[in-house]
């Protein structure tokens, strides 16, 4: 295990991932300090780094101008609510796959997963037809119905591969204890794998959070996420470099929030199959 | 009550027949036990009891009800099983009040129940642990607690043993034992330590190729083998069969003589059979010898501890003649 590295190529290496690191990080660290900067500074020549004078302004100016509160519950409601009705689902779907697969089980799969390849302007005319028809644009349920339906196919997937992990003699076990199949899912199955369904409900929680495609086409003013936000609020204010900096800024913030403190837990998940 | 009755139980998986056609009359209170070499179908026989496989064809009945198509929660039987199966995210309490909680049993009586099974199997001081916490034998313990509390028809065991050391395997095949004494409970106990078979055992299945070879008690397995298979597979060591004139002489196709039915002596000519000691097997209270027998093959020979015997040593051997097992060209015992 361990490896003579000398001191040179340590620190050549640590030198090489901090520079990718604030290259990647570039984009947001300029949106972040211009975000308090006054429209002038944000756009002068050359460019200050950190603001001269530090300013809340454009925040202020963007939740009275676009709403940002009514557009971040819109995602909440949106995001958290996809992902309990993709659970509800996809946690007796992943069931029955895992635990009693036919021969077609492993097609199924692979056709779901198919459905994510498939490039989402395919099916706009026909989903936003229906969407019109059943009265469901500009929706929270409707952007949560379909947000569901584009995201089933990965918690099915993620689920499926936690489960398979579970050793079936527990499930049995269960059954012989007379635990019917509701009991069985709710007081064996699920608890054993917490750590796999907190991890997938995160990362649908993200995917969805930042899904534009879908939430941008099927809502207007009511309805729109935060997705819908930022993308309103470039077009018209191109110009305004610093209220959009302010507007992306609020529109990342809570998801960055909750990536940082669930780290842990998404990397665990993520490697729950790998390292048990 | 626990009586159980296969009719004409076939399994298979797709194409693949896997158990042809049983029937078995196991009766409320008997400790029947499953032996066969590995793969012969003890635990699909035992699944299908159970309800956690379901049978192609025929019948099984529980105190005579029929529970063919039944769920495994609706029969009423307990398993335990090789790997224990304990629920990892339940304390030891939890995991053996589980099945009374899904009978919905009411709180005290849980308590009540919970703490005589702890009491019996030893695991008062455990009880707040989680499973992992446990050594195997705790866990197996653990795991007959929560087959116990709920007075199931019957028990069903996968070897439970199997994971154990030697030690604790004898010590857990007395305790079953005892529990089988003092339940009075019917059990059923898969495995393929004849040594277990034999000692626990009210009766014995004996099943090769998902067939039942024969069934019966210990004694009657070890002194009436039907046929071949089940004299070379109960007894340990294992019966020594000799074909061809050897046989003949004793007007059946096989023979076979058992490890302990031998008289051994060292003088010359003092045997029907001369052989040389190939390896000796010193045990302190015996010792096996692997007699090369000159025109007959490879034997083995039980003999008591106190004589020494090195490679190549000159045995005459002479078997007991009330006890030579005589079989046709089919294997049966004739
Ligand atoms: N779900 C299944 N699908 C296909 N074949 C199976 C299945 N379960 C068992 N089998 C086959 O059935 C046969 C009997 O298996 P079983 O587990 O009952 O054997 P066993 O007597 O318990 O063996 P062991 O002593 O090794 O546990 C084996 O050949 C096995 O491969
Ligand atoms: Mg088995």
């Amino acid at each position: 295990m361990a490896r003579n590295v000398s001191v040179q190529t340590k620190t050549g290496f640590t030198i090489l991932a901090w520079a990718v690191a604030l290259l990647l990080f570039s984009p947001i660290l300029w949106t972040i300090v211009t975000a308090f900067k006054t429209e002038a500074e944000a756009i002068a020549a050359p460019p200050t780094f950190l603001p001269l004078t530090f300013t809340l302004d454009n925040f202020f100016d963007v939740q009275d101008r676009s709403d940002y509160i009514k557009h971040a519950w819109n995602s909440i409601l949106v995001s958290v609510g996809s992902t309990l009705l993709g659970l509800v689902i996809a946690i007796p779907a992943a069931w029955s796959m895992a635990f009693a697969p036919t021969k077609r089980t492993k097609d199924i799969l692979m056709w779901m997963l198919s459905t994510k390849m498939m490039p989402a302007v395919g099916v706009l005319i026909p989903i936003y037809l229906i969407f019109r028809d059943l009265r469901l644009l500009d929706t929270v349920h409707g952007l949560t119905i379909i947000m569901t339906l584009i995201n089933l196919p990965i918690i099915i997937w993620m689920l499926y591969t936690y489960f398979k992990e579970i050793p079936v003699d527990i499930l049995e076990a269960a059954r012989m204890d007379g635990a019917e199949l509701w009991n069985e899912i709710v007081h064996v199955l699920v608890p054993m794998a917490i750590p796999g369904i907190a991890s997938t409900l995160l990362l649908n929680v993200i995917l969805a959070w930042n899904e534009a495609f879908w939430t941008i086409t099927l809502t207007s003013g009511r309805a729109g996420t935060l997705t819908a936000f930022i993308s309103s609020f470039s077009s018209p204010q191109g110009l305004f470099l610093a209220k959009l900096s302010a507007a992306s800024l609020l529109a990342i913030a809570p998801i960055l929030l909750l990536g940082w403190f669930s780290q842990k837990q998404l990397v665990r998940g993520l490697t729950f199959g790998a390292v048990k | 009550m626990g009586s159980i009755t296969l009719e004409h139980v076939n399994k298979s998986f797709g194409e693949v027949e896997i158990i042809p056609d049983i029937s078995l009359e196991i009766k409320d209170g008997e400790f029947v036990v499953f032996v066969g070499p590995s793969g012969c179908g003890k635990s699909t026989l035992l699944r299908l009891i159970a309800g956690l496989e379901d049978t192609s064809s025929g019948h099984i009945k529980l105190d005579g009800e029929d529970v063919t198509g039944a769920p495994p929660a609706r029969r009423g039987l307990a398993m335990v099983f090789q790997s224990y199966a304990l629920y990892p995210h339940m304390s030891v309490r939890d995991n053996i009040a589980f099945p009374l909680k899904m009978a919905k049993t009411p709180q005290a009586i849980i308590d009540q129940k919970v703490d005589y099974a702890a009491r019996t199997l030893n695991l008062g001081s455990y009880l707040d642990r989680r499973p992992r916490a446990l050594s195997g034998g705790q866990r197996q313990r653990v795991a007959i607690g929560r087959a116990i509390v709920r007075e199931p028809k019957a028990f069903l065991f996968d070897e439970p043993l199997s994971n154990l050391d030697a030690a604790l395997r004898v010590n857990m095949r007395l305790e079953i034992t005892e529990l089988h004494q003092q339940l009075k409970t019917t059990m059923i106990y898969v495995t393929h330590d004849q040594v277990e078979a034999m000692t626990m055992a009210d009766r014995i299945v004996v099943l090769n190729a998902g067939n039942v070879e024969q069934f019966g008690s210990p004694l009657e397995l070890y002194k009436k083998p039907a046929n071949r298979f089940v004299a070379g597979f109960i007894g340990s060591p294992k019966m020594n069969f000799v074909d061809g004139p050897e046989a003949e002489k004793h007007k059946a196709h096989a023979i076979g003589v058992r490890p302990e039915h031998f008289t051994l002596s060292t003088t010359a000519g003092a045997g029907q059979w001369a052989g040389t000691v190939n390896v000796a097997e010193q045990l302190g209270s015996d010792t096996f010898l692997h007699v090369e027998v000159e025109g007959l093959g490879l034997m083995t020979v039980r003999t008591d501890g106190d004589q020494t015997f090195s490679h190549g040593d000159k045995v005459y051997l002479t078997p007991d003649a009330n006890r030579i097992y005589r079989f046709d060209a089919a294997g049966l015992a004739l």
